[in-house]
């Protein structure tokens, strides 16, 4: 029974192109999505609507996904580091506009201090940034990125076959 | 000979492409930026001052505007006592427009900011520093003629809930400077909007 309700609501959600609802979570429920040994490869984005070159770099992203969704050993997350309670009156709306397919999730921590660095110890805070991992290679960039550089990083230090 | 003062340029410039800013105890440089009511500021006029607490903020960004009215009460309460708040925009209006130096006096006035707000117009303070987002502390103490970088980072750990902060990182380094200690700690971090530089 279950089951079925649950194919039924997956048909639902695919056949009206119902758009996510982030879950907001704090720091101890993100990390464990940041150090999967799983061997898939993990992209995930630092950003936030109302961070520009953020949104600049959310096509590039999307394109990636976009190449690579199929493929069952990549997966996409956004985390998005909106205030909590814009949830619901710009991220959602946003989500909905741009139709943001790779999945987002809303991280709403206040010690930063503590979680910024755990990321990864070379960030400074600042957003857009970019964590792509695979069991426990790592690679880490502050700042704005393009198509070609993370399709580049994916290609020569993720994707090739040890 | 020259090889090796070859060498020496190119490390030389490497290291200024790879630089990190300041670390705790290096000697802040000083400047001289154009202030909001036109005239030109330098931390040099402040002859009575202890020490600044210099902040890298700007208008648009929401990090900046939730930690606004904290930084005004943070000059309010420590200006006095010889630590007062030195804003400086680092951003480039022509990537961000709300950040020109019409809109710093706008927002200057509209809260009415009771300490310099500066323009990095050249964008030739904040690499130095090695500020990288708004808003970025850096609270300095005079030492003779030095200017001793004591605390690198964040305002308080609750940009979101003014009165839901836990830990106050800057005003708690400031009092330590005032007891004649070392804060602790040292350096925070903080969520921020990138400094927008000129593409």
């Amino acid at each position: 029974m279950k089951l079925l309700i649950t194919i039924f609501l997956g048909v639902l959600t695919a056949w009206t192109g119902f758009a996510q609802t982030p879950v907001i979570v704090n720091y101890t429920e993100l990390k464990p999505l940041l150090h999967k040994q799983n061997d898939t490869t993990y992209l995930v984005n630092f950003w936030a609507t109302w961070c520009s070159p953020c949104v600049e770099e959310l096509p590039y992203l999307e394109a990636i996904n976009e190449k690579y969704e199929g493929d069952e050993a990549f997966k996409m997350l956004l985390i998005s580091l909106d205030f909590k309670r814009h949830l619901d009156s710009r991220l959602i709306p946003f989500i909905e506009e741009n139709k943001l397919d790779p999945e987002v999730i809303l991280l709403s921590d206040t010690d930063a201090n503590y979680w910024i660095n755990d990321i990864d110890s070379s960030w400074t805070g600042a957003i857009p940034a970019t964590l792509i991992y695979r069991n426990k290679q790592r690679w880490f960039k502050e700042g704005s990125i393009t198509f070609q550089e993370i399709d580049s990083v994916l290609i020569n230090h993720f994707f090739k076959t040890e | 000979m020259k090889k090796i003062l070859f060498f020496f340029l190119l490390f030389g410039s490497l290291s200024s492409v790879f630089a990190q800013g300041y670390q705790i105890g290096d000697k802040a440089m000083d400047f001289s930026l154009k202030n909001i009511d036109g005239s030109m500021v330098s931390m040099a006029d402040f002859k009575e001052a202890k020490g600044f607490v210099v902040i890298f903020t700007c208008n648009h960004c929401p990090y900046a505007i939730a930690w606004e009215d904290r930084i005004i009460e943070l000059h309010q309460r420590y200006a006095a006592k010889g630590y007062p708040v030195i804003a400086i925009n680092p951003n480039d209006p022509e990537v961000q427009p709300a950040d020109s130096f019409e809109k710093m006096i706008e927002r200057a006035r509209e809260k009415n900011f009771p300490f310099s707000y500066l323009f990095d117009e050249e964008q030739s303070v904040y690499p130095v520093y090695g500020a990288t987002k708004t808003p970025h502390v850096y609270l300095l103490e005079k030492e003779g003629k030095d200017l001793i970088v004591r605390y690198i980072g964040a305002i308080d750990d609750n940009y979101e809930d003014a009165n839901a902060v836990s830990k106050t990182y800057l005003a708690d380094a400031v009092e330590a400077l005032l007891a004649g200690k070392a804060p602790n700690p040292a350096e925070t971090k903080a969520i921020g909007c990138s400094i927008k530089f000129k593409k």
